[in-house]
C-alpha cells in the first residue's frame, strides 16, 4: 500500500498540491483522475521521487520513501515518464536490459535475458526489438518503454499517461496487461489517465484530485457516480450502462 | 569481446604512427626517431582526450551536437592560464611550469569547470536551447576576458601567454605530456570500471535515477573527467575546436551503439587517427605548408558533411 500523509508541493511560489491525504492498495491497479492542472502527474511524480515534497510523507509497503536509498527503491518502483525521448542511438532490446540494471548493474545474466524475453514477448515487441528506438513511432517507443519498466521486476508500477500516443488497439490492450499484471502478478500498478472510460473500466481504484487536492477516492463500484464526476470535472457527466458495464458520457 | 571494428581501428592507428615514425627517415636517426615518439605520444594523447571528453560531454549533456569546446571548456583552460601569467608576472608564472605548473593549471581548471558546468547543466537540461546560448555566451565572455587580460599585460609577460597557449605540436613540453598521460591513464582505470553506468546516464536524469543511479554525483565525477581531458588536449596544443564533433560523429556512425565500452575506444581511436594521420599529411606530403588545424578542419568538414547528407548523423 503507497500511503500518503499531508503531501504539499509548490513550484515557483504557487501551491500545486495541498495537503493531500490518500490511500492506494497494493496489487490493484490504481487511477490518478481530475481535470488539467489538477496535480496528478505532479503526485505520480512526488511518489516516484522525481520531485521533493514540500511537506509530508509517502510510505511505500511500509517504507519512507524519503529515506528510502536510490537502488532500493529501483528494485520496488518502475515507473514510466509522459515524454519519452533518448538522445543515443539505443535498440529496442537494449532499453529493455536498461530495465535490468537494478538487479545486473549491466552485466547481463541468463535470469536477466530471460525476463528480457518475457518484457519482450508480453509487450508483442518480438519483430522491433532489434529497432533503433528513433526509428520507431511514438506508440511502439511507448510500449518499448513500459516493457523497460516491466523487466525491472518490481512490485509497483507508475505510469504517467501511458495512453497519450496510443491508438484504440494497442490503448485497450495496455489496460488489459496492466490488469493482467495486477492480477496474475499482484503488482501494484498506478495510472494517470485523461479517459474517464478506461479509467471506469479497467481500473479498481480511484483518486480524484481537483486544484491540488483530494476530491475523492475509493474503489471504482462506489466512487464513478455522475454526481461526483460532474462535480470533479464542472462538467454534466451522466452514467450509463451498456451490457452490464459503466460508462461515462460526456461528449456531448 | 574485442569488436572487428575497433580491431581495424587500431590497425590504422598503428599504420599511421608506423608511417609517421618511419617515411623519410634520414641523417641521424635515433635523435630525429626521439622527437618525433615525444610529438607522436602528444598526438595520441591530444587525440584520445578530445575524442573520449566530447563523448563523455553528450553523454552527460544527452545531446549529439555540444561538445567541451563550444560550452566553452577550452576558453575557460585559456582564461587560467592567461590569468595565471597575469596575476603571477611572468617570473612567478615561469617557477611553476612543466609538473607543478601543469598540476596547478589542471586542479584550477576543475575547480572552475565544476563550479559553472553544474550550475549550468542543472540548470538548463530542460532547455538545449537554453544550454547552448548559455554555453556560447561563457565561451565568449571567456576569450573576451583573455583578451582583455592580454591587453594589459606587459610585453614579456604576453610572449609567455602566447608561446603556453599556441603550443604547437613542434614544441611539446615533456613534463606535462607525461602528466597528461598520467592523469589520462586514472581517467581510463575510471572509465574501464564505470563504463557501464554511463551507459544508463546517457538515457537522461530522470530515467537513470528511476532505475537507481545516483545520476548527479555521476554528473560531477564525469565533469571532472572532461576538465581533465580538455586541460590535456589544450595545454599539449591550444584549443581544437572541431575535432571533438568530428570524433564522435565519427564514431557513433562507425559503432552504430549506445554502449560506452564501444563508443569511448572508438572516439579515443579515431581522434587519435585523425591527428596522427593529418600530422604526417601535413609535415610530409604538405611540407609545412599549412597548419594542422586547416588540414583537420578541411577534411574533417568534407567528411562531416557527406555524413550529414547520407543522413548518417542523428
Amino acid at each position: 500500500m503507497i500511503q500518503v500523509s499531508n503531501l504539499s508541493y509548490g513550484a515557483a511560489g504557487n501551491p500545486i498540491l495541498q495537503n493531500v491525504i490518500a490511500e492506494i492498495p497494493a496489487g490493484r491497479v490504481t487511477a490518478l483522475i481530475g481535470p488539467n492542472g489538477a496535480g496528478k502527474s505532479t503526485l505520480l511524480k512526488l511518489i516516484a521521487r522525481q520531485l521533493t515534497a514540500a511537506d509530508g510523507s509517502i510510505r511505500m509497503d511500509g517504507m519512507d520513501l524519503a529515506q528510502a536509498a536510490p537502488a532500493q527503491l529501483a528494485r520496488k518502483m518502475a515507473v514510466v515518464a509522459q515524454h519519452l525521448s533518448v538522445a543515443s542511438r539505443v535498440r529496442v532490446r537494449d532499453l529493455i536490459g536498461f530495465g535490468r540494471w537494478p538487479h545486473s548493474a549491466g552485466r547481463l545474466g541468463p535470469a536477466d535475458h530471460a525476463a528480457i524475453d518475457g518484457a519482450v514477448e508480453l509487450f508483442d515487441l518480438g519483430d522491433l526489438q532489434q529497432r533503433f528506438l528513433d526509428e520507431l513511432s511514438g506508440g511502439q517507443r511507448q510500449r518499448a518503454f513500459i516493457a523497460m519498466a516491466y523487466a525491472q521486476d518490481t512490485d509497483w508500477l507508475l505510469l504517467d499517461e501511458p495512453l497519450n500516443n496510443l491508438d484504440l488497439h494497442h490503448a485497450r490492450n495496455l489496460m488489459a496487461q496492466l490488469r493482467h499484471l495486477a492480477e496474475e502478478q499482484g503488482k501494484g500498478i498506478v495510472i494517470v489517465v485523461h479517459d474517464l472510460n478506461y479509467a471506469i473500466s479497467w481500473a479498481d481504484h480511484v483518486v480524484a484530485l481537483r486544484d491540488g487536492q483530494v476530491a475523492f477516492q475509493g474503489p471504482v463500484s462506489e466512487t464513478a457516480t455522475a454526481e461526483r464526476l460532474s462535480e470533479l470535472y464542472q462538467t454534466p457527466v451522466a452514467i450509463t450502462r451498456l451490457e452490464g458495464r459503466v460508462i461515462a458520457q460526456y461528449h456531448r | 569481446m574485442a569488436d572487428r571494428r575497433l580491431i581495424v581501428l587500431g590497425c590504422s592507428l598503428a599504420a599511421a604512427a608506423a608511417l609517421f615514425l618511419f617515411w623519410g627517415l634520414r641523417g641521424p636517426t635515433a635523435y630525429i626517431l626521439e622527437l618525433r615518439l615525444v610529438k607522436l605520444a602528444a598526438l595520441l594523447a591530444v587525440g584520445a582526450s578530445a575524442g573520449v571528453a566530447t563523448v563523455l560531454f553528450q553523454t552527460i549533456s544527452q545531446n549529439r551536437i555540444l561538445t567541451p569546446s563550444i560550452m566553452g571548456f577550452d576558453a575557460l583552460f585559456l582564461l587560467l592560464q592567461t590569468g595565471l601569467v597575469a596575476g603571477l608576472g611572468a617570473a612567478g608564472a615561469s617557477r611553476i611550469s612543466g609538473l607543478p605548473g601543469f598540476a596547478l593549471e589542471t586542479a584550477v581548471m576543475l575547480g572552475a569547470a565544476l563550479v559553472l558546468f553544474t550550475s549550468l547543466l542543472s540548470r538548463t537540461r530542460h532547455d538545449i536551447q537554453l544550454m547552448v546560448l548559455a554555453g556560447v555566451v561563457l565561451g565568449v565572455m571567456f576569450r573576451t576576458l583573455t583578451a582583455f587580460l592580454q591587453r594589459l599585460m606587459e610585453p614579456s609577460e604576453f610572449t609567455m601567454v602566447e608561446a603556453r597557449m599556441f603550443a604547437q605540436f613542434s614544441g611539446i613540453d615533456r613534463s606535462a605530456l607525461m602528466a597528461g598521460l598520467g592523469l589520462m591513464a586514472l581517467a581510463a582505470l575510471w572509465l574501464v570500471r564505470h563504463h557501464r553506468v554511463l551507459d544508463v546516464a546517457a538515457l537522461g536524469r530522470t530515467p537513470a535515477r528511476s532505475l537507481g543511479v545516483g545520476y548527479d554525483g555521476l554528473q560531477l565525477r564525469v565533469l571532472c573527467l572532461i576538465a581533465a581531458l580538455v586541460s590535456v588536449a589544450t595545454a599539449l596544443v591550444g584549443p581544437q575546436a572541431f575535432l571533438g564533433l568530428l570524433v564522435t560523429s565519427l564514431a557513433h556512425s562507425l559503432m552504430q551503439s549506445h554502449r560506452h565500452a564501444l563508443l569511448l575506444p572508438a572516439a579515443a581511436l579515431i581522434g587519435a587517427l585523425i591527428l596522427v594521420a593529418g600530422q604526417t599529411v601535413f609535415e610530409r606530403l604538405l611540407h609545412l605548408q599549412s597548419t594542422l588545424a586547416v588540414v583537420i578542419e578541411f577534411c574533417g568538414g568534407l567528411l562531416f558533411l557527406v555524413l550529414l547528407v547520407r543522413g548518417k548523423i542523428r
